[in-house]
């Protein structure tokens, strides 16, 4: 377990790999003793940045083992383009794990419904989770290869669907709906990934009345609940930080925008 | 090195507080370093009723900065004396930090914090860029500043009064000097510069309110040049703050002149930073052969 009275520390790179595709990193840090949950985050900044980006930035834990703290992010803007130039040996700050996790309910059906990039904290999950009542559905957009599906897929049985065109878009869609309508009553969904596949899911949860997590993405400026700018807001019209009260929300609390 | 330093009659174990708006309610911190080692603490800004602030995308980071447009999501003062003041550890100075849309609002929320006994002193924010009433209009016009600072002073009892000031301004010796002569007991700038940023590919601002509050290292010239400007011009002690990410910065704003500093944007970048920061500023002045703050301050060679 993390040391509750230091949970802000300079962890070392293990390795800072591309993935088969260069848009996708895989970051292992040096981490002895971290515990976490499945769908928590940790805030990332390189030691070395000086003033130009302020912010640490936000990224689910993938997994956390003897090997190290383990997170797979995708190169969209400046500082992530930046954290994939990591070697090992540099030094990060380090701060979590942070947030609420995704709460799996053994006695019933668990379907993990990732997307793209989303599938990274869901390794952890079914490496850790008694494997019998979970399943996977992954939509992609890359070929399969370059994710980590196949850590996932040997231990849980597990579907993966690739969009490359508006039908295969079309096509994920409605194998969700049926996924998600088989499950009514009887399990829930786990979601990650990016925010119109969130809406999807969650309409077709409401429309089944079949139970869900989502995990949100917001930018984030602190990770700790005082910026104030991971705002979402839930169905009653309040607004929750997504970095305390979530990231992982129940279907039902949160409001889309959908 | 004795860290103490002493603004009128609110003593601060040292000079480094955390600036409103960057450090919650200061439980968001507390397991990160010990709130109470800290020269003080300044609140999120706090209204009479709670305040749902404004849509969402609120932050967009800059080179070397930040933009903000929270628009002055609180709990409401109620809620925070019951919730929130009661977990903050004794021993740690609370700064509150009161925001209103009238000199009367303004005086209300200061009656109810003068009878507060863990509360140090106030801090009134007339220098806010993200509301549409009641922020920075106030402390951009030196009669509206003046009745504010008038309304907090009646009513705030034998606590201190800071106002806080907007860098948003053609000279800001002219509202420093209507808050002084008002009653301020010290000021404290600056609060963020007004700023925009954009996407070029959605053609849409990066804040669902267009513009927004620019902080971080890349306002610290400015602040500076600010808090060198006001010290000059009135007679009470002066709170520097304004993109402050190291123990240099610190002392740059109290050779200028200031008693204390609040870091701000620093906060973010990690969140034991200002604990650090004490320890880096003593180590720094000590090093600089500094004995006593009152030696060093305002002894810049112009």
């Amino acid at each position: 377990m993390i040391d509750s009275q230091t949970p802000c520390r300079d962890l070392e790179v293990i390795s800072c790999t591309p993935a088969k595709d260069p848009s996708l990193v895989d970051l292992v840090l040096s981490a002895p003793g971290w515990t976490c949950k499945p769908g928590q985050f940790v805030m990332i900044r390189p030691a070395h940045w000086g003033a130009e980006l302020v912010w640490p930035r936000p990224f689910s834990v993938c997994d956390v083992s003897d090997q190290g703290l383990r997170i797979i992010f995708q190169t969209v803007g400046r500082g992530t383009r930046r954290l994939a130039e990591l070697v090992s040996g540099q030094k990060v700050t380090v701060w979590g794990p942070l947030g609420r996790w995704f709460r799996i309910d053994e006695a019933r059906p668990n379907l993990i419904l990732a997307g793209g990039v989303g599938i990274a904290p869901f390794v952890m999950l079914a490496r850790r989770e008694k494997t019998d009542n979970l399943s996977m559905l992954f939509g992609h957009r890359l070929d399969l290869e370059h994710y980590p599906y196949a850590e996932i897929a040997d231990r849980i049985k597990s579907e993966a669907m690739q969009q490359k065109t508006m039908a295969d878009i079309a096509e994920f869609e409605t194998v969700l709906s049926e996924r998600i309508k088989a499950l009514a009553g009887v399990g829930q969904v786990l979601a990650c990934g990016p925010e119109p596949m969130l809406k999807v899911v969650r309409k077709y949860c409401l429309l089944h009345g079949t139970d869900g997590q989502v995990s949100l993405e917001n930018r984030m400026a602190c990770g700790v609940g005082a910026c104030l700018g991971c705002v979402g807001k839930t169905v009653a019209g309040d607004y929750v930080q997504s970095c305390v009260h979530g990231p992982v929300f129940d279907v039902r609390e949160i409001d889309l925008g959908d | 090195m004795d860290q103490t330093v002493k603004l009128g009659s609110l003593t601060l174990k040292n000079p480094v507080i955390t600036a409103s708006g960057t450090f919650g309610y200061g439980l968001e911190f507390m397991r990160y370093g010990d709130l109470s080692a800290l020269g003080g603490i300044c609140l999120k800004g706090i209204s009479l009723a709670p305040r749902a602030g404004n849509p969402m995308p609120r932050i967009a980071e800059t080179p070397c900065g930040m933009l903000n447009a929270i628009g002055l999501q609180n709990v409401g003062v109620e809620k925070f004396l019951k919730e929130k003041l009661p977990y903050i550890p004794a021993d740690t100075t609370v700064i509150a930090n009161l925001y209103a849309q009238t000199p009367e609002d303004f005086g209300e929320l200061a009656a109810i914090f003068s009878e507060e006994d863990k509360i140090a002193a106030l801090e009134v924010n007339i220098s806010c860029p993200n509301v549409r009433e009641g922020g920075v209009q106030f402390g951009q016009d030196p009669h509206m500043a003046s009745a504010v600072v008038g309304a907090v002073k009646k009513r705030a009892g034998s606590k201190p009064v800071i106002v806080k000031l907007s860098p948003n301004v053609t000279d800001v010796r002219v509202i420093a000097k209507a808050a002084v002569d008002a009653g301020a007991d010290m000021l404290s700038l600056i609060n963020t510069l007004s700023g925009m940023a954009v996407d070029i590919r959605t053609r849409k601002s990066r804040l669902a309110n267009v513009v927004g509050g620019l902080s971080g290292p890349a306002i610290k010239p400015v602040a500076l040049r600010m808090v060198h400007q006001v010290v000059q011009s009135v007679n009470v002690p002066v709170i520097g703050m304004g993109g402050i990410v190291s123990a240099e910065d610190v002392l740059e704003f109290i050779l200028v002149g200031a008693h204390a500093v609040q870091v701000g944007t620093y906060n973010f970048m990690r969140p034991d930073n200002a604990f650090r920061l004490v320890e880096e500023v003593r180590v720094l002045a000590e090093s600089l052969g500094i004995a006593s703050w009152d030696d060093y301050r305002g002894t810049l060679k112009v």
